[in-house]
Formats: C-alpha cells, sequence, structure tokens
C-alpha cells in the first residue's frame, strides 16, 4: 500500500497495488460517527447498505428517478444513488432507521408522525418506496408544516410508488401534519 | 447500474481544481451536484479516466446580489439559488424558472452552474441565462474568461468550455425598472422535462407601453432560443405567436411531436408575454 501525495483533499486515498484505489469515508449516520474504506465510485446509497449495512434506503431505478433512496443529507433531501460518499464525507446522514429515533426521545422507539400518518392511512403496500417517501415527506413538513391538499401532491412529485395510486400517502402527509401539531401542542 | 472505475480528484480550491484539468483535461470532467452527471456515469453512457469533484470547494458555494444582477458560483445548490431573496427581487426568472427544475430533492444537489455547463437544451437555466444575456466564466492555468450566453452554448449538451476549464461562475444581469418576467412550461407530469417551456422579459416605456419583448425557449432548438418580439407583439398576439412557431425547431420523440411542441411554442408564448406584462405593470404600479 502506498498513499501518493499529490492527492489534494481529504479523505485519504488507499491505493492497494493494480487494486482500485479507496477512500476512508466518515459520516455522521442518524448521529452515530461511521467510517468505511470505499472506492470513489461507491454510490451514497450502496454505501449504506453495503459498508454500513443499513439497508432500510432502498434503491430502486438507481439514476435518480423513483426517489426510493431518499435520504437527508445534512436535513435536506437528496437522492442517494446520484451522491458519492466520497463526496460528502464529513457530512450527516439521517435514513430511514433514523426517522423515529429522531423524535422518539429517551431512547424509545416511537413511530415518528410521518410513519404513524403512514400506518394509519394505510399509505404503503408493498412498502419499497416508503422509506423515500418518509424522507422526503419528513423533511417537506419542516419547511411547510400546514401543506394543502395540493402541496402535499407537490411535496411526493419526485417519488414512485406503484402499488398504492398515491392518494393513501397524500392523506398521509395531512395526517402527519396534523400530529406533528398534536404532539408539539403537548 | 454501477458507474465504471474512475481516477477521484478532490481539490479544495479553483486553483488545485485547474491543476488537475490542465493535466488531465481531456479525459475528466467536473463533478459538481453529479444529478445529470451520475445518471450519465451509472448508465454508462459517460465513463470518464478522472473525476474532478469540485464539492470541497467551498468559495463556490456563492450567490452575489448586486445592483447589476445575480452572480452565482460554481457549487450554488439550485435551492439556495431559487430561496435566495435579494436574487429574486433582482432577477425574478431565477426563482420562477428553478421551481421548474426537476424536484426539490434533485435541486438540492444539483446546480446552477453545473446545469449551464450540462448545456442541456431541455433545460430551464440555459434559457434563463441566454434570455437575460447573462455571462459564464472559465477559469484554467491559462487565465479567466467571460463567456457570453451566446457564445457558449453550441448545440445540445456542448458548450464553449475547453477541457481545461471549470465554469466557476455564472452571471444572470437582473430586471430592469419598468420590466416584468415570467416562466412557463409543459411538462407531462410535474418535474419532468418540458416538452416546451418558454421565459418572457417585458420591458415598459415610461407611458406604460410595451418597448420590448423577448422570449426565451428551451426543449425546441439544439440551442438555447431567445426571440425579440417586441414588434410582432405590437402587431398583435397572434403575430408573435405565429412568429414563434415559425421560429422554433423541435423534433419529435417519444415524449411529443415536434408538431405538438410547435403549438405549445405558439401557445406559451402568448401565455408568458402576457404574464410579463402584467408583472411589469404591477411592478410599475407598485414603484
Amino acid at each position: 500500500m502506498s498513499i501518493p501525495k499529490d492527492n489534494t483533499g481529504s479523505p485519504a486515498v488507499i491505493v492497494a497495488d493494480g487494486a482500485e484505489p479507496t477512500y476512508d469515508v466518515t459520516l455522521t449516520v442518524n448521529g452515530v460517527h461511521r467510517v468505511a474504506r470505499v472506492p470513489a465510485r461507491r454510490t451514497l446509497s450502496d454505501f449504506l447498505r453495503h459498508d454500513l449495512q443499513l439497508t432500510g434506503t432502498h434503491v430502486g431505478c438507481e439514476h435518480g428517478v423513483c426517489g426510493a433512496c431518499t435520504v437527508l443529507l445534512d436535513g435536506a433531501p437528496v437522492r442517494s444513488c446520484l451522491t458519492f460518499a466520497v463526496s460528502v464525507d464529513g457530512h450527516s446522514v439521517t435514513t430511514i432507521e433514523g426517522i423515529a429515533g429522531s423524535t422518539g426521545g429517551a431512547g424509545a422507539a416511537v413511530l415518528s408522525p410521518v410513519q404513524q400518518a403512514f400506518r394509519e392511512c394505510h399509505a404503503l403496500q408493498c412498502g419499497f418506496c416508503t422509506p423515500g417517501f418518509i424522507t422526503t415527506i419528513t423533511a417537506g413538513l419542516v419547511e411547510l408544516p400546514n401543506p394543502t391538499r395540493a402541496d402535499a401532491v407537490d411535496m411526493i412529485a419526485g417519488n414512485l410508488c406503484r402499488c398504492t395510486g398515491y392518494q393513501n400517502i397524500v392523506d398521509a402527509v395531512l395526517r402527519a401534519a396534523e400530529l406533528t401539531r398534536e404532539r408539539g401542542e403537548r | 447500474m454501477k458507474p465504471a472505475p474512475f481516477a477521484w480528484h478532490g481539490p479544495e480550491s479553483v486553483g488545485e481544481a485547474i491543476a488537475v484539468l490542465a493535466e488531465y483535461g481531456p479525459e475528466a470532467k467536473v463533478l459538481a451536484g453529479g444529478q445529470s452527471l451520475i445518471p450519465l456515469l451509472a448508465m454508462r453512457l459517460a465513463a470518464p479516466a478522472h473525476l474532478v469533484d469540485i464539492n470541497r470547494i467551498v468559495a463556490l458555494d456563492d450567490v452575489t446580489v448586486t445592483a447589476a444582477g445575480v452572480t452565482v458560483g460554481a457549487l450554488a445548490r439550485h435551492t439556495r439559488v431559487e430561496k435566495d431573496p435579494a436574487a429574486a427581487i433582482a432577477q425574478p426568472l431565477l426563482p420562477q424558472a428553478l421551481r421548474l427544475v426537476a424536484h426539490p430533492t434533485i435541486r438540492n444537489r444539483g446546480t446552477t452552474v453545473g446545469s449551464l455547463a450540462h448545456a442541456d437544451p431541455a433545460g430551464e437555466l440555459t434559457a434563463v441565462l441566454a434570455l437575460t444575456g447573462g455571462t459564464v466564466t472559465a477559469a484554467s492555468v491559462r487565465g479567466e474568461r467571460v463567456i457570453s450566453a451566446a457564445d457558449f452554448f453550441l448545440g445540445p449538451l456542448e458548450s464553449a468550455l475547453a477541457a481545461d476549464e471549470l465554469a466557476i461562475r455564472a452571471f444572470f444581469p437582473g430586471l430592469t425598472a419598468g420590466s416584468g418576467s415570467s416562466f412557463v412550461e409543459i411538462a407531462r407530469r410535474h418535474g419532468d422535462y418540458a416538452l416546451c417551456g418558454v421565459g418572457a422579459i417585458a420591458e415598459l416605456d415610461d407611458g406604460g407601453g410595451l418597448r420590448a419583448l423577448r422570449c426565451g425557449y428551451l426543449s425546441v432548438s439544439e440551442t438555447p432560443l431567445v426571440l425579440d418580439l417586441t414588434d410582432a407583439w405590437s402587431a398583435g398576439e397572434q403575430h408573435a405567436a405565429e412568429l414563434a412557431r415559425a421560429a422554433v425547431d423541435p423534433v419529435t420523440d417519444i415524449h411529443a411531436s415536434a408538431g405538438y411542441r410547435r403549438q405549445l411554442a405558439a401557445v406559451l408564448t402568448v401565455r408568458a408575454a402576457r404574464q410579463a406584462i402584467s408583472t411589469a405593470r404591477a411592478r410599475e404600479v407598485a414603484a
């Protein structure tokens, strides 16, 4: 192994003879400091799933159309399949695994308002697309706490679901907003 | 699919980035937001040997608004530009067009300058740069140069940037006093590529009459098309619509026929122009 000096940015490149160079990528994932050594072409979605074994983030189309892989990068929803892990070294990521914990408090595994709304409104069937919807809506409601039905449709327009026909997901956005308000009032 | 292997470079300054490009330019691609480039890599439509990742050059994550207009650094994400209140006042076409760029999730990562460098004639920002008469500044070890919108777009996905150049910022001139703007488009689904889009800038004279009307088009020509419709509009809305219908050069694809796109160009010209003129009147009343 050798560490070339001409590499300009962190993370450090590690080159095994004849092999693809790898990089130590450090992320804060759901509040936990995580490191893995990966090639530069590792997408954030594969980094989470393969290298960190966080398989809650789903990979559908792998080119940015379906939204299943949406995670929160420093709080903002992004397509993890359209982001290289090496590009976001040092940043914070919230995945579906971190959604409940982030609002449950005291370590209790309480469903977040969005998760509870999905359950109440039957907003999922097979569940493949659900992690992307939940992360998108969680961030969407922070920005727009009192969405209209049209706002809710707009909020989920970048995510595809092949089961539900979307109506129950739209209901869940509105219900989640309601639950968030109720919990906030307590 | 997964991207093919590439050598990754993570420069932390423009100087470092252009040094890498000077060495590997013809074999390198610049990665900013990656919302167009990474799908191309994933589908292996592109397989550059070197990737120059500018996400660490924090100095380029910048939006500056002056009386002259809006300067957008190469790492400013669409969302940041879209939500910048001063930029929205200086050049309302920016938020008017940016809200139509894909979905918010894509805009959180994609960059405005990256979208210009991608030079997709279906991209909203290419039309805005052309319509406002903006510029792109390119840096290389040979120095910096400012490229006008008219010279920047050479063809579909082809810009005037040389292999060793990095687009470091774009400048969008501000809307002048007494002017109004509008941006409308038709897409099959919200967030999809537009079948046709039209941006308009209307400028009024002191008496409230129309002094100038220009429209910029996307998805109906190989490079962003800008038409001066001042005289045509004065002769009647339909004259402007017919001028647009004849001037655009769309192609038929699976999404729409060329004829339908021509029809959209004509209809959207009237829609965008009306909105721009009424916005200009409203701004005049407010001022």
